[in-house]
């Protein structure tokens, strides 16, 4: 086996080994704090029927992940679908920039919790508000980086466009959009990550189904080591969306398809 | 016959503001009448406003004082019958060699059905010798290369005039001499009428029908305008030798170097 293959397998498994030991040790300091055995056995127990439903609430933990899920891509789609077109419209006019500035600044650093009671009182509806808070934290990079990417459209590119007369709309479609689209998911990117922190607080305020509800009611059960394998679980599922995402943004690419 | 000019700049200034009431007179007074199928070239120290009369005829920028006619019609805004080549050839990176040349011609030809449009982009490929490359990406293929795609796809919307900004200034010195030969091959067959903006006295003086010399800016103008008679197709071998090709590079260089010398940089 080469060198670096040997590497990239030995130097995660020492870490590891590490983490267990200091993990070990904080259980037997701490009387209650799940070991790693326990927490591992719990695991086995959770995945091995994740679809249960006794309803309200009482769910296996793939039902409860894809309730999250679910509120996550609403809220995501929304933020998109709203967020490329005025990225686009700040891009392209300044006067739109100069208008829209000041609010995406200050809204921006709003945590996400302060939107929640305002949500609630509003739509009196858990799964809304969820969709709303993380359309509200999530749709600024996709703002900023779509009018990033119309910026960086070069000055050559739109004299292309001058000479042979392009539309507006063709302009949109054939010169900017393509510039732009790497941007547009870099930002999309960065709004997924957002969206699956913020589902998790969300949840645990709200209540009802999803995986920070769950991490939330197994405290109130006093039931440690689900926390754990909540954490652990939100961790890989971020971990996924993030590929994928990552493998979708390559794609749109050009600059990625082994043309540079 | 007419004896109107095809394209005429007539008294034209270009004023660019500073701001704070401050300006900077790029150009002024300049006239200049170009005949259908001539070849032009405008050399000059950099800063002495070439690019921008270009660009004033391309329609890119606006005219501050004048007017510029192609045909009797005044410029006031870029249109397909003035195609550009660019210095840095502005091709678009996310499209092939094909389909750069197929997006200019779908939009200036759209009375042409896809099989028309097909064997129109073809014909302006084969016209650069480009047809073993046509299905590449403009990072894919050489300097030399992506600037006879420019070259290509300005002709292939069939522009009354071709304007090229330092089309080869980009170029190392045997990939612009290639080029040359080709724009002059392209040159004989379309008969287009072409303004070279160039620094290079060679290329000006083997190129063009007549070579504008610029003034310093600010405040450039049309310093001299230098006849070249030696009939076309030109070979760049034989002209070393040859005595009005000598007496114009002579010329030039005097213009250039004595009279209107840059010591600034």
């Amino acid at each position: 086996m080469p060198y670096k293959t040997i590497n990239a397998i030995a130097l995660p498994t020492l870490l590891f080994g590490v983490l267990i030991a200091v993990w070990s040790t904080v259980a037997i300091k701490i009387p209650g704090f799940p070991t790693p055995m326990e927490t591992w056995n719990e695991l086995l127990i959770v995945l091995s029927n994740p679809l249960y439903d006794n309803g309200a609430g009482d769910q296996g933990i793939a039902l409860q992940l894809m309730s999250s899920l679910k509120r996550v891509f609403g809220g995501f789609a929304l933020a998109i679908a709203v967020g490329v077109p005025v990225g686009l419209l700040i891009g392209m006019s300044k006067a739109a920039q100069t208008a829209f500035n000041p609010y995406i600044q200050i809204l921006k650093p709003v945590s996400p919790l302060a939107w929640l009671p305002l949500a609630l009182f509003v739509f009196k509806d858990v799964d809304m508000t969820a969709i709303f808070v993380i359309f509200i934290t999530s749709i600024w990079p996709i703002i900023i980086n779509t009018a990033l990417g119309v910026r960086s459209v070069s000055e050559d590119y739109l004299n292309v466009a001058k000479v042979l007369q392009l539309t507006p709309f063709e302009k949109v479609f054939q010169i900017i959009l393509p510039v732009a689209v790497p941007f547009i998911f870099t930002g999309m990117r960065l709004s997924l990550g957002i969206a699956w922190l913020v589902i998790v607080a969300a949840e645990m305020l709200t209540g009802g189904l999803g995986i920070g509800f769950w991490i939330w009611d197994e405290y109130n059960n006093l039931n440690y080591s689900h926390i754990i394998i909540g954490i652990i679980l939100i961790g890989v599922v971020g971990y996924i969306l993030d590929t994928i995402m990552g493998f979708i943004a390559d794609h749109f690419d050009y600059r990625k398809r082994g043309r540079v | 016959m007419s004896t109107k000019p095809f394209l005429n700049i007539d008294h034209v200034d270009k004023i660019f503001p500073l701001g704070k009431g401050k300006e900077y007179v790029a150009l002024r007074d300049v006239k200049l009448e170009i005949r259908e199928n001539e070849i032009v070239s405008i050399i000059g120290h950099s800063g002495c406003g070439k690019s921008t009369i270009l660009n004033l005829i391309a329609g890119l920028d606006t005219i501050t004082k004048g007017v510029i006619l192609l045909e009797d019609r005044e410029i006031n805004a870029p249109g397909p019958e003035r195609a550009v080549v660019f210095q840095n050839h502005s091709l678009l990176p996310w499209l092939s060699v094909y389909q750069n040349i197929e997006m200019a011609v779908k939009k200036v030809r759209s009375d042409l059905n896809p099989k028309e449009v097909r064997d129109h982009v073809i014909r302006y490929i084969d016209l650069v010798n480009l047809d073993h490359a046509k299905d590449k990406y403009p990072a894919e293929i050489s300097g030399g290369m992506k600037q006879r795609v420019g070259i290509a796809r300005a002709l292939s919307i069939e522009p009354k005039v071709l304007l090229m900004d330092e089309p080869f200034g980009a170029l190392d010195s045997l990939t612009r001499a290639n080029l040359q030969d080709h724009l002059m091959r392209i040159q004989m067959q379309t008969g287009n009428t072409v303004i070279i903006i160039t620094h290079d006295v060679d290329e000006a003086v083997l190129l063009s029908d007549r070579v504008i010399m610029m003034t310093n800016g600010p405040e450039a103008t049309i310093g001299e305008i230098l006849e070249v008679n030696l009939p076309h197709p030109r070979e760049r071998l034989t002209l070393q030798h040859n005595e009005e090709y000598l007496q114009c590079r002579g010329a030039i260089v005097e213009f250039l170097y004595s009279k209107f010398a840059k010591h600034d940089e």
